[in-house]
């Protein structure tokens, strides 16, 4: 178990570094840097001002050591001119002398933002918090309704709920957010329809969350989600009904809900955990549509900005965040799997 | 004349429809009285769900095919009077209705939805059928070999898999990154999977018979070499590698950078789904049967795993569509890859969804059609699954 904790670990942090390295390269290529260089010493300047500056602010030399320097293995620049030292650590007005010699991500420097004009760390920390409450009121609502769906349609194969039940998931797996997203809000919060139970925005969800700024954006997520849960859920729930132990219960003259509660349902959860500590990334995904939809500024929405605007910083600690939020779930997913599962060992 | 009610609507927009119909009607009368003759595809037609997933995904093969005779307005004309107007309002000079409203610019929305469907009915299938390659190509050595190229395939995958996949897509899609050619140089690769394909496909069948197999061998790779060429090399741009007198297929550079980036993205999956079912079949009979027989890797890996593996490809092969189309008006909702002006429904319901709560239809219409298209596609692959696992 710990050799093989340790060996995904190491692939983990393979990859990230791998994946990093990537977004690191693509966002650092030289007409981004080009766009930077106009965006922050005027957009007019010169071909040889835009490379003056650029080698002034050290982003005119190799791409590996940069990334050394960003992720905080390699000791940051420094530029001794006529007397003034500056340099990637050394904050502007602050001592030479007194700087560290490694600022990146590991030590917790994130950057600064160019469009927000803050500390990238600060941005990402607030808005993974916005997103953090909506992720958990989607997970309140998605994962008990797909266990449900789930197993009321596994628990008799092709019976007339089963049938009627995975069609329902099948059309959920079929509206992605942006579509469920816009009939939402043009059912519940349109004068086309006049209903307007709803808000079409979720603004006003980041102060106070009422339900009536924050349902459609929760529902618009979990309708997505919903049906490949309850699939899952459905097939596994099916296959254990046919178990043997299911049989001898029934036959010794146990209650079929009972059989359904105390010996179906707990072999049965164990496959969707593994499928919906994987929906992580697809949440991820919805996460970006729904807050550009509902114009609800957390993490996703962040993204989009720092994408749209070349804020290459932010894009980079957003990257980092959702590199990492995939491979952990990916590594729970894993490891809980093997707790809950006693029949699989891992040599 | 006047505006019509929602029932005239209705009947105008089910008139327009009527080559649809009337081509629905011949595919499925022809295939029902021949339907014991023809497999897979004609058993479909046994069971309700894959008749009504396989209704709706021809439904809008077929939109995609007569689109200039369904359509009543051109896609980009507009009339000034006719912003954000409700379906079913006349035009200002009485020539005609906006059967479906009209958007923000006044245009017609139900045209701009019968053209959409063409972009999507051109790229998804083709786009995925490319992902395949790559994943078939790369997914059969890896199952079969193992070991260390199976090692290296997978951690690849896995990294193209661990990124978000809209992360990717504002990395990838860019005008700054388009200009450097990197969506390019990675067409370049991408596209030469389907010509490896082939060539190794019937290279592995042919090889008994070399005359026949180098006459085959040598059509495949020029014709498809040609075409390879043409696909991928865009003059002007920084992959020319054709002269434009040989150049008769101009993709237009940005629909095949969204070729790519979703190509890109399916691949991984396709890969691991392929290795696994390498993994699953190549410890059958057959197979041991084919290596003492002293078959070579590659005619095992093509001719005896991979026909053997058809059942659950097809069925991916449908969701992968639907998955692809999904993908697609991603793109199309953050205003990536595809102009704005583009009639896709993803751009489309970019473009609708800043009005949503005053005129909600020119998003509404196409978010329903593609829904019904994945919805059609899903179902098409649950009958297929249903089917393929009753023999």
């Amino acid at each position: 178990m710990l050799t093989f904790l340790l060996r995904r670990l190491l692939t983990m942090l393979l990859t990230a570094l791998c994946l990093t390295f990537v977004v690191f390269f693509l966002t650092n290529l030289s007409p981004n840097l080009e766009k930077v260089a106009k965006s922050e010493a005027g957009s007019r300047i010169t071909d040889a001002e835009v490379a003056s500056w650029l080698e002034k602010n050290g982003y005119a030399r190799p791409m590996l050591v940069r990334y050394g320097e960003w992720i905080g293995l390699a000791p940051g620049w420094r530029r001794d001119e006529a007397g003034v030292i500056s340099g990637r650590c050394i904050a502007r007005g602050t001592d030479p002398a007194a700087a560290p010699r490694f600022c990146g991500v590991i030590q917790g420097y994130w950057g600064q933002s160019t469009v927000f004009k803050e500390p990238v760390a600060g941005i990402v920390a607030t808005r993974l918090g916005l997103t953090g409450i909506l992720m958990f009121w989607v997970m309140a609502v998605m994962v008990p309704s797909a266990l449900l769906i789930g197993m009321l349609a596994g628990m008799r194969e092709g019976s007339r709920l089963d049938r009627s039940l995975s069609t329902v998931s099948i059309a959920s797996t079929a509206t992605p957010e942006y579509v469920s997203g816009v009939i939402f809000i043009a059912l519940f919060a349109s004068s086309m329809t006049g209903l307007k139970w709803f808000k079409g925005t979720a603004t006003s969800a980041m102060d106070t969350i009422t339900f009536e700024n924050f349902f459609l954006p929760v529902m618009t997520i979990a309708v997505y989600g919903i049906g490949y849960i309850a699939r899952m859920t459905r097939a596994s729930m099916a296959e254990v009904m046919t178990a043997q132990y299911i049989r001898t219960a029934r036959l010794k003259g146990v209650a079929f809900g009972q059989v359904v509660m105390r010996h179906a349902l707990r072999n049965a959860l164990i496959a969707p955990f593994t499928v919906i500590m994987l929906q992580f990334p697809w949440l991820l995904n919805g996460v970006v549509i729904v807050e550009t939809l509902f114009n609800y500024k957390g993490f996703g929405w962040t993204l989009v900005q720092a994408a749209g605007n070349n804020d290459i910083q932010l894009l980079l600690g957003c990257s980092v965040v959702a590199v990492v939020v995939v491979l952990v779930t990916q590594l729970i997913s894993d490891v809980g799997y093997v707790f809950l599962n006693p029949r699989i060992r891992i040599s | 004349m006047q505006d019509l009610g929602w029932g005239a609507i209705t009947l105008s927009v089910l008139k327009q429809f009527l080559p649809v119909w009337l081509a629905l009607a011949l595919t499925f009368a022809a295939s029902i009285r021949y339907r014991r003759r023809l497999g897979l595809y004609g058993k479909l037609f046994d069971s309700a769900i894959g008749m009504t997933g396989f209704a709706l995904v021809m439904l809008w093969v077929f939109t995609a095919l007569f689109a200039d005779l369904i359509a009543t307005h051109d896609v980009l004309s507009q009339i000034s009077q006719m912003k954000n107007k409700l379906p079913g309002t006349m035009q200002p000079d009485g020539a005609g209705w906006y059967l479906l409203g009209g958007d923000h610019l006044g245009r017609d929305v139900f045209s701009r939805m019968i053209a959409g469907s063409r972009v999507v009915i051109q790229i998804a299938p083709m786009a995925t059928l490319f992902a395949f390659m790559v994943g078939i190509t790369l997914g059969l050595p890896a199952g079969y070999f193992g070991g260390r190229l199976d090692t290296a395939l997978s951690f690849l995958a896995n990294l193209v898999l661990a990124f978000p996949v809209i992360l990717l897509f504002y990395l990838l899609v860019t005008p700054e990154i388009v200009e450097t050619g990197l969506p390019q140089y990675m067409a370049v690769v991408l596209f030469l999977f389907p010509l490896i394909f082939l060539t190794v496909l019937l290279n592995a069948r042919y090889y008994v018979m070399p005359a026949r197999r180098n006459l085959i061998l040598a059509l495949v790779i020029v014709i498809g070499g040609w075409a390879y060429l043409a696909l991928v090399s865009d003059p002007g741009t920084r992959v020319a590698l054709l002269p434009a007198a040989l150049d008769p297929l101009r993709v237009p550079g940005n629909i095949l950078i969204v070729f790519v980036s979703v190509v890109f993205v399916n691949a991984p999956t396709v890969f691991r789904i392929v290795r696994g079912l390498t993994l699953d079949i190549k410890t059958r009979d057959y197979v041991a049967a084919a290596q003492t027989r002293g078959e070579r890797p590659w005619y095992i890996m093509l001719w005896e795993i991979l026909p053997n593996a058809r059942g659950p490809l097809i069925v991916d092969f449908c969701l992968r569509i639907g998955y692809t189309t999904i993908l697609l008006g991603t793109l199309g909702f953050f205003g990536l890859g595809l102009s704005p002006e583009s009639p896709d429904w993803g751009s489309t319901i970019n473009a609708g969804r800043k009005l949503l709560t005053i005129a909600p239809h020119p998003a509404i219409v196409p978010a329903l059609a593609l829904m019904s298209l994945v919805l059609g596609l899903n179902l098409l692959a649950d009958g297929l699954r249903e089917e393929s696992l009753r023999d």
